[in-house]
């Protein structure tokens, strides 16, 4: 019997967010039909741009201005109604999945699979998911007769590409009631021109070590000068270095660029989680005992105001 | 207004959590145990509203073996006014199970808030403050890195991937705490004689009647693939040189 799978998207109102793609490649790793649902306000690009993935047989747009924004309280009940002609509901393990799909999950009486990295065998209901900071690593069976409720670990997926041909696209309504009691009042983001954290093929994070906000710009620099998207240490926000949405790690980012430079970063667990499907990791670091150096492919100790410019320098 | 705190015991997160050998979980003997750091924020934040005289009480409440009571005693001598302990002796106590039992207490307490965090380093599930918000059909404000309760209805800025997002909701309501919402404080000495003295009460699972809910079977637990100690580099140029060669320059 094939697995009719509904998977959340992700967007702002006006762009499909790449972790869609992403949790789209563990959903077709179900061996199902997959549908992607747009909850909006207006679903127009968002609902093209999902059309188009490669393995989405069908996309449902569900506009009604309530669904302007990402409110948990008011999507949860729409998709547990939607979710009674599923076998499978997914969503991107991001703050917004996060947040909406358990208590979705609640409402239809189902656990939750948080995070899978792999599905390990569909058939037989079982996926892989990090337990204890990534410490740990289990597998764990749906059991039958309950419908499979998951979020996707985006970093351990390759993005869906897009296909030859566009998915239908289908307006559905759908019947449920939506609390009044949650208001949206706004967004703050640092609008950026560089690369998306959490796509971008080269990442340079700079930690403590990097000492203020001003001496920041020594990390935007090489990030410019590589292409980069820029992170940082909790503790480089913590102490107000940089903004919160550049955190990786277990509490922030999980994040899988091909290249890593860690600058100034002890290399605490709860850090190193969030970059262990790295491709390469390089760490600068003036302590040579920093256990960042035991994880990283290519260390160099020394002084990250010295070594920085050198390397901008060598590059070219 | 009351507010219910959730406190959960995990291993403590300094601690370098071991795979068992026969896969069948993770080593717990011998191991620190503590409260959950983002419970831990959670006491705090409630304390903080009960100083502001935003609250008038603060319980915590923790469901497991009677161990927790070590927990539980803990977020007294931070302050909390009394504690809970919902016994559950070799209960595999999954986040929606978890939910509906947390249900059950709320139903009993009638908090004005709900304070959990926002997920357990155990399980690293993410989902209990969501999915009790659900049950009890009240709002949630997950992931809260600054709370401000006004009357009848609480302002949350919470950490999303895409910044600072603010939401408005009405009480009650769930909050589930973030990193950044605060600071918890120290706990001095004759806090921790002076929580003795404060009541704990145990009610068993049984007595709750909660309706156990479907959960997920672990099968088999494994360490994490280890990344191993690459090369020390001399110098820039020695760099350069080999991220070229490997091709990601
Ligand atoms: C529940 C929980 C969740 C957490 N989640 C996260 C998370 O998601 N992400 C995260 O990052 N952390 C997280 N942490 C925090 C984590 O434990 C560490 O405290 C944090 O990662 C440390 O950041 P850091 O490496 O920048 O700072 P530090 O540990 O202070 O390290 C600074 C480093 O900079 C080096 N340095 C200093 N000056 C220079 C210089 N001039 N040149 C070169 N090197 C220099 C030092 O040698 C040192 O190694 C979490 C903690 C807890 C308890």
């Amino acid at each position: 019997m094939s697995m009719k799978v509904l998977l959340l998207a992700e967007h702002d109102g006006n762009t499909l967010n790449p972790s869609t793609a992403r949790a789209l490649a563990c959903a077709n790793g179900l061996g199902g039909e997959v549908h992607v649902v747009v909850f909006a306000a207006s679903a127009g690009d968002v609902a093209n741009a999902a059309a188009q993935l490669e393995g989405v047989a069908k996309v449902l747009t569900v506009e009604r201005t309530e669904n302007g924004a990402p409110l948990a309280a008011v999507l949860a009940p729409q998709i547990a109604a939607l979710a009674d002609g599923y076998d499978a509901v997914l969503a991107p393990s991001t703050t917004f999945g996060k947040d909406v799909l358990p208590r979705a999950a609640a409402l239809l009486g189902a656990p939750q699979v948080s995070d899978i990295m792999e599905v390990v065998d569909a058939g037989a209901r079982t996926f892989r998911r990090p337990m204890y900071a990534g410490n740990a690593i289990v597998d764990v069976k749906v059991p039958e007769g309950v419908k499979i409720i998951g979020t996707v670990r985006t970093a351990s997926f390759q993005g869906a590409a897009d296909g030859t041909s566009a998915a239908p696209i289908e307006a559905v309504s759908v019947a449920a009631e939506l609390p009044s009691h949650s208001e949206y009042v706004g967004l703050a983001s640092q609008e950026s021109e560089r690369p998306d954290l959490q796509s971008a093929p080269r990442v340079v994070s700079g930690g403590r070590g990097v000492g203020s906000e001003e001496n920041f710009k020594v990390i935007f620099s090489l990030a410019d000068k590589l292409g980069a998207a820029v992170g940082a240490s909790r503790a480089a926000v913590d102490a107000g270095y940089v903004p919160n949405d550049m955190q990786v790690g277990q509490t922030g980012k999980i994040i899988a660029p091909d290249l890593y430079l860690a600058i100034g970063i002890s290399g605490a667990i709860q850090h190193v989680t969030g970059i262990k499907d790295a491709g390469i990791i390089v760490a600068i670091n003036k302590d040579p005992e920093a256990p960042i150096f035991e994880i990283a492919d290519y260390g160099l100790v020394g002084d990250l105001f010295k070594l920085l410019p050198e390397l901008e320098e060598a590059i070219g | 207004m009351k507010i219910l705190v959730t406190v959960k015991r995990v291993i403590d997160y300094n601690v370098r959590v071991q795979v068992r050998r026969d896969g069948s979980g993770v080593e717990t003997d011998g191991v620190k145990m503590s409260v959950n750091p983002f419970d831990e924020i959670a006491v705090e934040e409630a304390l903080r509203l009960r100083e502001a005289g935003v609250a008038s009480e603060v319980v915590v409440a923790s469901i497991g073996s009677a161990d927790c009571q070590q927990q539980l005693r803990t977020a007294l001598a931070m302050g909390a006014d009394r504690a809970i302990l919902v016994r559950a002796d070799d209960v595999d106590m999954q986040p929606l199970y978890a939910a509906r039992t947390l249900l059950k207490l709320v139903e009993k307490e009638a908090p004005g808030l709900v304070i959990t965090g926002k997920q357990a380093i155990d399980d690293d599930c993410n989902q209990t403050g969501q999915m009790l918000a659900a049950l009890w059909g009240r709002p949630q404000a997950t992931f809260a890195s600054e709370l401000k309760v006004d009357g009848d209805s609480a302002t949350t800025v919470r950490e999303v991937d895409a910044g600072l997002e603010t939401i408005r909701v009405q009480l009650p309501a769930v909050i589930t705490t973030d990193l950044r919402l605060n600071e918890p404080r120290f706990v001095k000495m004759p806090d921790i004689m002076k929580a003795k003295r404060k009541p704990l009460e145990e009610i068993a699972l049984a007595d709750l009647a909660v309706e156990a809910p479907p959960g997920l079977e672990a099968l088999t637990y494994a360490p994490p693939p280890q990344r191993s100690r690459g090369e020390m580099l001399e110098d820039v140029p020695a760099l350069v040189s080999a991220l070229k060669s490997r091709g990601v320059l």
